[in-house]
């Protein structure tokens, strides 16, 4: 009975689990080994004698030296920095005002304001970008940081609001009201008891604002011209793809080193993530 | 220390519910009042009208002399349990207690003595460093009452605090909210659903149902001269036995199917009537041979409580149960004659079900 058990926990859990993990990680695991691969193995065909396509014996560092030296890297990594660091912050604080409201408040026309907003976010970027482009050239941010910081919130304040919203839902209203008996103003209640108690739904928000915006494309590569305001993902893609020529190397690199500081964030906070999209909160 | 006026008190929802209706109360200053009825009787929220978390649609509510409709909840001197507890999750117990007494500007020496003072009474010194989810339930309901103790509020507002305690636990802490009021003398309203914490608590008790009050009395009032046959069919457990009767031509007598009583003088006047009669299970007994108001039945279940047998049976149609001393030798199916005392019945009216 007890073999019989551990049979089929390896077929059904550990087996799936193995495949499953090998299928989402190889992507990483082919961008690690590219960006480590001398250019002399990345490009020779893997009929070649002693081709060894999944793993490297000269390991270099050319690629990384190269991205760094050649292009402006430490720039668009510090320009991508900067935008997602200002929109989430800009995100964080309009969707924990606007999920609060929606959440608790009871006013005219507050469910139709929060199904507007939610349906804003489900216009599609590859539409929007193009009256916000006019906005943007109006207001003359074209090719500033700004541009971005700015119009990145239009999509991260729905979904910070939604998922905000939701999770002060799951905070038992009477916590506030105790507070308000205690002395509290409702906007006191809200900051010193409410938001503090949502410090796990308010970071999984952050987490997901910031990965978000660090990822962004359509709009960085529209609204940014100079190779110096790039962020990561599209300098990556448009000075490392000159032509038809694709500089394997380089862009594995740029995309290892791009991908580095989310994973920290990610790890940093993962408990808390984890507890902000699935947990509760108990009195 | 302060009394509580309700005058005239009602609260319609914005869907049309109306909740609350035309409530007028007196709680007398140190009273311990209970608002006591079945769920959505309207109980809690008169108490969350009085603590300013729902809004009044008209009436008034003063504390002491103070006309307290439109101020809002912190400014209304009152400390108010929960039934949740409502604990601050991320606060220690001692900044849980602290809370309202730094909103509200106290010294840093003053908040630590009366926490201190707080807990000690409550036994709860050692949770002081503790977060609320290191606790049990029962010390978290004492953390809640001793976060509303430490401010001396003019009245303390709880709403069904011991719901979620085990009924060994709240049976406890029953005790204890009464040792606790009798040492700090402040008037408080107390709303439970459980008739058995209302008698057992409160100086005085409001019965309510659909939004009304139907009876404010001494627990002992309510139980023996109930205003309605709501009141009377809600205090005492088991509840009072009720059975249609009508009254006989020279109406002095209560019949009906297979039963047949003879009735107090003051009944006269409702001769031809049909009436409810209300017989509380202790009023009941097992007949002997000398008793005039009694009649035969057949016991269904025997539920053997160790300080009391309670007796299952049907009367005039309707199922009926007996409170007999524990030394009666009964059993189930067997045939039966019940006394009763005429003295201790009670009648009320078919269409009002108001008292007689």
């Amino acid at each position: 009975m007890l073999i019989e058990r551990k049979w089929k926990k390896w077929l059904y859990f550990y087996l799936p689990m193995a495949a499953f993990i090998v299928f989402t990680l190889f992507p990483f695991y082919w961008m690690a080994i590219t960006a480590f691969r001398p250019d002399a193995e990345l490009y020779a065909t893997w009929r070649q004698p002693n081709a060894a396509p999944l793993w490297t014996l000269q390991p270099t560092l050319e690629h990384i030296k190269g991205l760094l030296q050649t292009t402006a890297f430490p720039t668009w990594l510090w320009n991508t920095m900067a935008i997602a660091i200002v929109s989430t912050a800009i995100s964080l604080v309009c969707g924990m005002f606007a999920g609060y409201a929606l959440a608790r408040l009871r006013f005219r026309g507050s469910e139709f304001l929060g199904t507007a907003i939610f349906i804003t976010y489900l216009v599609p970027q590859t539409l929007l970008f193009i009256p916000l482009a006019d906005i943007v050239r109006d207001l003359q941010l074209g090719n500033t940081p700004w541009a971005l910081m700015l119009t990145y919130p239009t999509f991260l304040i729905p979904f910070c609001t939604w998922l905000l919203m939701g999770y002060f839902k799951t905070i038992p209203k009477e916590l506030e009201e105790c507070a308000r008996i205690d002395g509290a103003t409702r906007f006191g209640a809200m900051v010193r008891i409410i938001f503090p108690v949502a410090i796990p739904g308010i970071l999984s928000a952050g987490i997901f604002a910031f990965t978000l915006s660090w990822n962004e494309f359509i709009y960085a590569l529209v609204f940014m011209a100079s190779a110096d305001q790039k962020t990561v993902p599209v300098g990556v893609v448009s000075e490392l793809i000159r032509g038809d020529i694709f500089f394997w190397g380089q862009l594995m690199a740029g995309a290892l080193l791009g991908s580095v500081p989310v994973a920290i964030v990610y790890s940093f906070f993962v408990e808390y993530y984890v507890t902000g999209l699935t947990g509760s909160v108990k009195g | 220390m302060a009394s509580v006026s309700i005058r005239e008190l009602n609260k319609k929802y914005d869907n049309g519910f109306h909740a609350v209706k035309d409530v007028n109360l007196e709680i007398r200053d140190k009273e311990f009042m209970v608002l006591v009825g079945p769920s959505g009787c309207g109980k809690t929220t008169t108490l969350r009208m009085v603590a300013g978390l729902e809004e009044i649609t008209s009436g008034e509510i003063r504390i002491g002399e103070r006309v307290i409709n439109d101020l809002p909840p912190m400014d209304r001197d009152i400390a108010m349990v929960f039934q949740n507890y409502a604990l601050y999750p991320h606060k220690t117990v001692f900044d849980n207690m602290a809370f309202g007494l730094q909103m509200r500007g106290y010294s840093k020496e003053e908040v630590g003595k009366r926490v201190k003072e707080a807990a000690d009474i409550l036994g709860i010194e050692m949770l002081l460093e503790r977060k609320p989810r290191q606790l049990s339930g029962g010390q978290r309901q004492r953390v809640a009452v001793g976060r509303a103790i430490v401010r001396h509020p003019q009245v303390f507002l709880f709403d069904e605090p011991l719901s979620n305690l085990d009924a060994k636990l709240r049976v406890q802490m029953r005790v204890e909210l009464k040792r606790l009021h009798e040492r700090l003398e402040t008037t408080a309203i107390y709303v439970t659903h459980d008739q058995v914490e209302a008698m057992t608590l409160g100086t005085r008790v409001v019965v309510m149902k659909d939004g009304r009050v139907q009876q404010v009395g001494e627990p002992l009032e309510l139980y023996g001269r109930p205003a309605n046959k709501f009141v009377a069919g809600f205090i005492g457990s088991p509840a009072m036995n009720f059975v249609d009767v009508s009254i006989s031509g020279d109406g002095l007598r209560a019949e009906t199917e297979g039963l047949r009583l003879q009735i107090p003088e003051r009944l006269r006047a409702h001769g031809g009537k049909r009436l409810t009669l209300g017989v509380r299970p202790e009023a009941l007994r097992i007949a002997n041979g000398s008793d005039q108001h009694s009649f035969a039945t057949t016991v269904d279940v025997v539920e053997p409580l160790g300080n009391e047998i309670l007796l299952n049976f049907r009367a005039g149609g309707v199922p009926m149960v007996a409170r007999v001393d524990p030394g009666v030798r009964v059993k189930a199916h067997e045939n039966i004659r019940f006394a009763l005392d005429p003295g201790r019945l009670h009648f009320f009216d078919a269409k009002t079900e108001a008292a007689i």
